[in-house]
Formats: structure tokens, sequence, C-alpha cells
């Protein structure tokens, strides 16, 4: 339980430094989304004066930190001035797009990488090791934006999938099994990219881990006791090798959160990946701190579950946690 | 009487560097022959890189030789499909050298003494870890260590564990690969005397591989020398350690501190 304690503890002062250092960085960029509209000589400087003291950006910074601060703990994280609306409804419709993608991606990426993994351990050297090794190194080399277009050509060539958005235009009328079907198409594209954008790092992770494993003298003492060779492979090792990759599965949800914001510009798919992309370059101040904290805790609670996982699995953790 | 595990001409290559062409190869194993009656123990010394080790796997059944045969009472075992070799497994235990390794630092000495019943589904739960206490108590852990990890043993523990584990399906033959070498002097001793109690009360064979003449003296019926993949002396290890016939075997007991003493109180007694 302190164990957690300390874990959530940890989790929460580093949400706190990112949320006071993007602050910080968005100061720092010149102008704000009001400079534009001085250039329009339709709106008249105190127009533009009022409106900056109205959204309270003539206030210092640390003023304005303190305000934000205390919006966010009463559940408000601002206003967005190109939506003219609050920020957190906006996001958080986006931002379930988002982990939807994500997390589909994340889920197929693992049940992939793990089998491949293992198949190319217990193979270490031989031509089929090879080859995958070869594979992977050649899809770790394509960046991911080469990828997502590549994909794309191919659907707009080939017309199978459709080559944008999260629902075809009258989604509301279809039948359960139809809608299920159109959802799945829509999210062919962008899960594949992720998919291949993630899969090689994770498939030579857990190779490298297993294979590392099944050198080890406890593993060939459990031969000796005549384990049958799929059982010591996927129940053993995998088992022995399990704590770099939990560890791995904290990092590849932040991982893949940041290839899927630029699969899901590429892709028009409507997460947070666009909404951002279009507030950094309007300077829309509380869109972009609220979407960068809003990654910083899914990255966060990625890391936290990878640590309750391990804590789990290895009785070892435990002990050391118990003790302290 | 026929010899509990022989061993002919057995040939183990290893290909030499992955990159290289399949013909340049490593031979490990140069035509190894030799024969061990039941209740005895060999022991196998040679300098590190002479095959001992890989002698042990191949006779395990955890490697397969390129060529040769292993006789097992009487069954030819080298050659077995993987799913018999799997079955006869368990009569042929194997502990290793480095206890730390060979021990699943996620275990308790309790789970690590009952793996090998989960593995052969022998037993009932309660019974499983009655036995492994009693095997525990047998090489000297006590009840109140069964629930400590690996890492919180000290080395001579580790390795009566892994001795432990190693009897608890109740095999004919062990292989200690260098089994004592990783442990203080004091506790070598202590170990060595448990192993020679163990088969005097369970009629165990073992093979003793080490580099170690002193220890082969003290635990050992025969000796065989081991030079570069192949046996260059073997017979009774008085007069082994007595009169070496081999380069091998004297550059061996020359780097062996105290084998003299040993020698004449192997005359004595």
């Amino acid at each position: 339980m302190r164990y957690f304690l300390g874990r959530t503890l940890h989790a929460v002062f580093l949400l706190f430094g990112v949320s006071l250092l993007t602050f910080l960085f968005s100061a720092l960029t010149p102008g704000s989304y009001f400079d534009e509209m001085r250039l329009n000589p339709q709106i008249s400087r105190e127009t533009v004066a009022a409106l900056r003291a109205q959204y309270q950006l003539d206030r210092p910074l640390p003023v304005r930190y303190a305000h934000w601060l205390n919006a966010v703990a009463h559940g408000e994280l601002g206003f967005s001035f190109a939506y003219n609306s609050p920020v957190g409804p906006l996001l958080w419709v986006r931002a379930r797009n988002t982990l939807f993608l994500t997390i589909t991606a994340m889920l197929l990426a693992w049940l992939l990488a793990l089998p491949l993994g293992v198949w190319s351990a217990s193979r270490f050297g031989h031509a089929p090791d090879r080859v995958l090794s070869w594979t992977t190194a050649t899809l770790l080399v394509i960046p991911d934006l080469v990828l997502a277009l590549g994909l794309l050509i191919l659907a707009v060539r080939t017309g199978w999938f459709p080559t944008g958005g999260l629902a075809s235009l009258g989604f509301e009328n279809l039948s359960p099994l139809h809608k299920l079907r159109d959802l799945a198409s829509h999210m062919a594209l962008p899960v594949t990219a992720l998919v291949l954008a993630t899969l090689p790092m994770l498939v030579r992770h857990v190779r490298a881990s297993v294979a590392e494993v099944l050198d080890a003298p406890f593993l060939r003492a459990a031969v000796g006791h005549g384990i049958p060779h799929s059982k010591l492979l996927y129940s053993y090792a995998l088992r022995a090798a399990a704590n770099p990759l939990i560890s791995l599965f904290g990092f590849s949800v932040g991982t893949l959160l940041s290839g899927s914001l630029l699969v899901e510009v590429v892709m028009s798919w409507p997460g947070l990946g666009p909404l951002l992309l279009e507030a950094i370059l309007a300077r829309d101040l509380y869109v972009v701190i609220s979407g960068v904290l809003l990654s910083m805790i899914f990255l966060v609670s990625g890391n936290l579950f990878a640590d309750v996982l391990l804590y789990w699995a290895d009785p070892r953790i435990r002990i050391a946690a118990s003790a302290k | 009487m026929q010899p509990l595990l022989r061993v002919e001409n057995l040939v183990k290559h290893y290909a030499a560097g992955r990159p290289a062409p399949p013909k340049d190869k490593f031979a490990a194993l140069d035509g190894v022959s030799l024969s061990i009656s039941a209740r005895t123990t060999l022991a196998l010394v040679g300098e590190s890189g002479s095959g001992k080790s890989t002698l042990a796997l191949c006779i395990a059944c955890l490697e397969h030789p390129t060529s040769g045969s292993i006789w097992f009472e009487g069954v030819e075992v080298a050659g077995l499909h993987e799913n018999q070799q799997r079955l006869l497994r368990p009569q042929i235990q194997l502990v290793f050298q480095d206890p730390a390794s060979s021990l699943n630092p996620r275990w308790t000495a309790l789970e690590i003494v009952s793996e090998p019943f989960f593995v052969q589904g022998r037993f009932r739960k309660q019974e499983r870890s009655d036995k492994a206490c009693t095997w525990l108590d047998r090489v000297g852990i006590s009840r109140k260590m069964v629930s400590r990890r690996a890492g919180e043993l000290s080395g001579g523990q580790k390795q009566r564990l892994a001795i432990a584990r190693a009897l608890a399906l109740e095999p004919k033959l062990i292989v200690l690969d260098e089994a004592l070498s990783a442990l203080d002097y004091s506790v070598q001793a202590q170990v060595s005397n448990l192993l020679l109690e163990l088969q005097s009360s369970l009629g165990l064979t073992y093979l003793f591989i080490t580099h170690d003449c002193a220890m082969a003296a003290h635990v050992a019926d025969e000796i065989a020398v081991m030079d570069r993949g192949r046996i260059v002396e073997s017979g009774p290890a008085e007069k082994i350690l007595r009169s070496p016939g081999h380069a091998a075997t004297r550059s061996l007991l020359a780097a062996t501190p105290g084998v003299p003493e040993t020698q004449s109180v192997l005359v004595n007694s």
C-alpha cells in the first residue's frame, strides 16, 4: 500500500513539474492569440487590450499560473480563445478518441510482439530469427510519418479503407453490427500505422530479454526436470524476462501516444493530435497546456500501471517495498 | 557389472562464430569415451575450455551431441527423440557451478525444491511441500529458512538448495558441474561431505566435474582427465594422482595446492 502511495505521489509531483514547465515555455514563445488581431485595422487597440485583460494575459506569469492551478483544482482547464468555449469538454471528446485508438493499437502490438519475440528468441541465430530481425530493423528505420503516408496512399489507390475520420456519414442510422464494421474499417489504417511503428521495438525487446534468460542455468534445470518446450518458453522464460518488459510496457504508452498524435494528424483522426496542432499554431494557450498535461497524465498513468504490474509480478519488489 | 552410464566416442561441434561458413567448426568434444559404475563417483578434471561442461550437458540430455552414443542403464539415449528424452531427464540431474543463477530468484527455497514435482505433475499440493521440506532438511536447510528466496541465502545454502532440487526427482545419476568451485574452502568441505553422505545413504552415482585435483581426490573413486575435448588419461583416483601419465594431468596437479597431503591421506586410509 505504501508502495502505491509513493508511486502516486511521485506521479503527482511529476505532473506538477510538467505543468509548470509548459506554462513557462509557452510564456517564452513570442506573441499570443490576440497579437494577430492587432494587424487587423478594423479592431482597435483598445479592444485588443480589453480582450487581453479579460483573459488576464496582461497579468504577470506567477499570477496567471496560480490562477490556472486554482481553476484546475476546481476541475476547469481554462478557456479556448479559438473555440470560444471551455477547454475541458473540447478536450474530453478528443482524448476519448485518442485513447480508443492508442489502447487498441497497444493491445494489438503487444499481442503480436509477445509470441513473435518469444518465437524469435527460441530460434536465436537461426534463419527465421534472422529474417524477423531484418524485418524489424527495416521497419525501425522507416519514420512513422512515411509509414502513415504510405498507408494513406494505399488506401487512396485501392479504396479498401476510408482515408480519414472516425465514422461514415449516417453512422447513427446503421445497425449495431454495421456500426462496428464501420468503426473497424475507419480504425484499420491508423491502428496499422501505430502497430507498425511500435511493433519492431517491442519484438526486439521481447526477443532480447527472453533470449537472455533462456541461457540461464535455472531454466536449464527446469528442462532437466522434464518440462515441455512450450511451457518452458511461455511460462518460465517469459515470466523470468517480464520485468524489463513490464517497464517497457509503461514506456510504450508514451511512445504510442506521441506516435498517435502524428498519425492522427496525417489520417485526420479526430483525436488530440489535430486539436493540439491547431492550438499550437494559433497560440491557443490553455488548449496547448491542457493538451500537454493530458498526454502527460496518460503517460504517467501508463507508467503507474506498469509499476503496479511489476509489484504484482515480482515477489522481490513486494518484499523490498514492505521492508521499507 | 554393467556400468550405469557409458559414453562412447562422443563428438560435439559448435559453429565457430555465426558469420563463419558451416565447415568452420569447433569441436568441444572430440571423441570422448567413459563409463561410470553405479554408486561410484567419477571425477572429470580438466582446465576450463577442455569440454567438461559440454560433456555434462550432453549426458544430461540438454545438448544434442554431433555423433557418438550415450548409454544409460543399457539404453542408448543420445539418439532418442526429444519427447522420449524429456521422460528420461528426471533420471539424470545437474547441479550447476553458479548457485546464484541456477536458482530462480523469484522463488522461495520451498518453491524451488517443489518445482520439479510441479513439472512432473507428481503428488498433491500438501504432499509436494512436505516432500520438499524433507529434502531441504536432508541437505541441512532448516525449517525456518524454507520461505527465504534464493537471494537471501548464503552461497553454501544456495548450493545445498540446488542439490535438494536435483535430488527431488530421485535421480540415479547426478552431474555436478563445478558444483563446489564457487564456494570457499570450509564450505566446500561441508558440502562435499554432504554429497558423500547422500551417496552412501541413497545409492547415488556422481559425475563430479572439477578443475580442483584435491577435491577430486577427496570425493572420487575414479578420475578421468580431459584436455581439448578428449579424455587423455583415466583410472582409479589414487593411481592417477600418484603417477600422472599425461602432461595435462601434471599441469593440473601442479596448479593444485595441497594435493600431496590429500594423497597421503588417501594412501593411509
